[in-house]
């Protein structure tokens, strides 16, 4: 039965996440814009010791492996919707497993994910990072050269990876870790690609830099660079005894479904605060939407605010399926690249045309407009530009393998 | 709790409705199209269905309740086969659900029963008016109290079954509000005009009506003295509209999908070069998000919540997006595309309807 409620259990959890963003993210957001890689230690306290106390991590969506369907993704959905309302750049500096939890969910063994995920549910706050990305490399992951090559009881990994988001927090500030994607065989292509957990304090691993970005400037993205990094054999998720190469990038893609409706959510967040205040801003000034109105007869910044909202509840109800089909432990790979697609696109538009509706005062650091246009772009680049998640949902529509569809 | 699928009565209710629209209104679509005209058959195979009586109550005729989700569900697919026979289908709506949603019960008890009946019979609804700067929440159409009675005077124009209809609900500003009355044929002091000569959606009739001093006794003021709630009416046209741009542009994208996988160019089909295979997975994404934004609309409506929001940008998300996917579709089948030989000229006409025409459907 097709039904819109909001499950009751989400509600509460978002009254807290609503109030966190309205009282200690979003009066804090100019700062740490302007200044960059100084760490929202406050923020993270707060949502850490929350999220023990709790027992529910607002980072991560885990689901029991052998339970059946859940609200986990739509709850996640939600609190990262409206954490990134409160500050995306702030958000993404939240402890927990994140997106290095979300490649462990998707293919470690039950061991593993005990091995691995345990920390984050006690201590001192910690993060969990996934590098993928490499220098000469973004998109085409099949690429990827960093190498594990086995050495008796261990793997030894060298490469360089860079674009790691919370790199530096997860092995740097924090007992955590990083899944680092990493090739056994350079000439199988994808087959040959597989995740590889790398604990913080592990020798041969380095944090060589941090970049410096157009927006989401709380956030750390790290370059890494690992020099004979020796790690235990069942370092490597999924199995360390048997190598199936068939299965390696497969989980690669398998995250993603799990990680962009995340991204999407904490995109919208971002069109929604700019909608907002400009609807604020505009109500100020004697200009309301008339949702009746024929669209014809609407003003030019009332077709644009129409259009704005029509186009973040289009993204919104699209991501709000991808997770929803996650907790129904369905498939959900197109619907996710499809709110991904969406969401960066209406990110990226609306608050573009939301600087521009409010001229100079949109263009000035003396409202968070400039700041959300800024934030907004990464959502239509990072988990996978617009064009590979459109490349993902185009070989689906048509059946069509990669070699067929370059 | 939240669900983004349909459950498997509705799905069975879709699958209905697709097979119908698939076998009886696809293949008649561009015959109706270039001749204005729909074939009785289509009408009373469409009748068969029983889509309106299974939403009126026993105790008028029916067998059930209506369901705005039912509607745009319905709506979708017809529209999928062809725009004009969804549209002449659901014309006896346009009659039958504003008196079940804002009747009183004795107009309930006079009009609902004519809908029940074997047969289909066409129902009429005068909003739209021949002006650029037409305004459902403002029509110059007037009515005005005189003697116990209502008099109507205005010009409305894409009035389907105007000269057909037994019953037509005529919409004119009342103290400056929009009101709706019950009109039998043959009432004195309306003119059905020449049939309307659209771009698109050709084959339902649509007239201009002139409405000179037409008087209307009290009873047939909608909702009685209660009056009308319009802004309900208009938010459940927005809804049957919006869902009728998805099956349209539905259509026109599963039909360039497949084109473009058949078409070679360059050594291989079309839709391996990304600049086509592109525009596809965002006609699909666009399909997708305006089907959820119209079935939350449903929800919201069938629930008793309000929906002018939601019906405001869905049915804007929509027919954007009809006009975007059928453009498109036009485009990916290049020069074919333009000729009439294929559908999708006459679907990307049909799309350009939508942002225009308002009140001429409505779950």
């Amino acid at each position: 039965m097709i039904d819109f409620e909001t499950p009751a259990e989400i509600g509460k959890r978002l009254e807290f996440v609503r109030r966190v963003a309205c009282e200690k993210m979003r009066p804090q957001a100019r700062h740490y814009d302007e200044h960059e890689h100084e760490v929202p230690w406050d923020f993270i306290n707060l949502m850490w010791d929350t999220a023990l106390k709790t027992g529910q991590s607002f980072r991560s969506g885990a689901q029991r492996p052998d339970q059946g369907p859940s609200v986990a993704s739509t709850a996640l959905v939600h609190i990262i919707e409206s954490l990134s309302w409160g500050d995306a750049g702030i958000y993404l500096c939240g402890p927990g497993a994140g997106l290095g939890g979300a490649a462990i969910e998707a293919t470690g063994t039950k061991e593993q994910k005990e091995r691995f995920l345990a920390r984050y549910r006690e201590g001192k706050p910690k993060w969990a990072s996934m590098a993928m990305t490499e220098p000469h490399c973004g998109s085409d992951t099949a690429a990827i050269r960093t190498t594990a090559v086995r050495d008796g009881d261990h793997w030894v990994l060298n490469g360089e990876k860079i674009f790691v988001t919370s790199g530096h927090k997860s092995l740097i500030d924090s007992e955590g870790l990083s899944v680092i994607w990493a090739t056994i065989d350079p000439s199988a292509g994808r087959a040959g690609i597989k995740p590889f957990v790398v604990e913080a304090g592990t020798p041969g691993l380095k944090v060589t830099k941090l970049e410096h970005k157009m927006g989401i400037r709380a956030s750390d993205t790290a370059s890494l660079v690992l020099e004979d990094c020796r790690i235990p054999l069942d370092n490597l998720l999924g199995s360390a005894e048997v190598v199936d190469r068939t299965k390696g990038f497969k989980g690669a893609m398998a995250t993603f479904d799990a990680t962009r409706p995340s991204v999407a959510a904490s995109a919208l967040g971002i069109a929604r605060a700019s909608i907002e205040l400009l609807k604020d801003l505009l109500a100020q000034e004697g200009i309301t939407i008339r949702y009746q109105a024929p669209r014809n007869l609407l003003s030019a910044i009332e077709r644009d605010v129409v259009d704005m909202e029509a186009q973040l509840r289009a993204g919104w109800l699209l991501t709000l399926k991808a997770a929803w089909l996650m907790d129904q432990r369905r498939p959900n790979t197109v619907e996710a690249s499809a709110c991904k697609v969406k969401a960066g696109d209406v990110v990226t538009k609306v608050t573009q045309k939301a600087v521009e509706l409010m001229g100079p005062l949109g263009y000035s650091r003396k409202l968070l407009l400039e700041k959300w246009m800024r934030d907004a772009k990464i959502n239509d680049l990072f988990e996978g530009t617009g064009q590979i998640n459109r490349l993902i949902i185009a070989r689906r529509l048509l059946g069509y393998s990669s070699a067929q569809l370059k | 709790m939240a669900a983004f699928e349909p459950s498997e009565e509705q799905q069975m209710f879709i699958e209905a409705a697709r097979k119908f629209a698939s076998k009886e209104l696809r293949q008649h679509a561009r015959e109706a199209d270039e001749h204005g005209d729909l074939a009785g058959t289509v009408l009373a195979g469409g009748w068969e269905l029983g889509l309106l009586q299974a939403s009126i109550p026993e105790q008028y005729g029916g067998f059930g309740e209506r369901s705005a989700m039912t509607g745009v569900l319905a709506a979708e697919e017809l529209a999928w086969g062809d725009l004009s026979a969804a549209l002449a289908l659901s014309a006896p709506n346009l009659v039958a659900f504003p008196v079940l949603l804002c009747g009183n019960d004795d107009q309930k008890a006079q009009i609902l029963p004519h809908f029940c009946s074997d047969a289909y019979a066409p129902a009429s609804a005068a909003l739209i008016e021949p002006r650029f700067d037409f305004d459902s929440t403002a029509l110059k159409t007037t009515a005005t109290r005189s003697n116990g009675d209502f008099v109507l005077s205005g010009a409305k124009c894409n009035v389907p079954f105007a000269a057909e209809a037994e019953w037509m609900i005529a919409y004119a500003a009342l103290d400056g509000k929009t009101e709706a009355f019950l009109v039998k044929k043959g009432t004195g002091g309306v003119t059905v005009k020449d049939r309307e000569q659209n771009m698109g959606m050709k084959a339902v009739p649509l007239y201009s009506v002139d409405f000179h001093e037409c008087r209307i006794p009290a009873s047939q003021r909608l909702g009685g003295d209660r009056g009308t709630d319009f802004a309900l009416l208009l938010n459940c046209s927005r809804a049957a509209l919006a869902a009728m741009a998805v099956g349209v542009a539905r259509g026109a994208y599963e039909y360039a999908l497949d084109y473009a996988k058949n078409r070679q160019a360059f050594g291989e089909a079309i839709a391996q070069r990304q600049s086509i295979a592109f525009m596809l997975a965002e006609m699909f994404v666009d399909i997708e998000a305006a089907r959820l934004m119209i079935w939350e609309t449903a929800w919201l409506l069938d629930e008793g919540r309000d929906a002018t929001r939601a019906a405001c940008l869905a049915k804007n998300f929509a027919d954007e997006m009809a006009l975007m996917v059928t453009d498109r579709a036009v485009q990916i089948l290049g020069g074919h595309g333009y000729i009439r030989d294929y559908p999708v000229e006459m679907w990307l006409r049909n799309a350009r309807g939508f942002a225009v025409m308002e009140g001429i459907a409505i779950v």
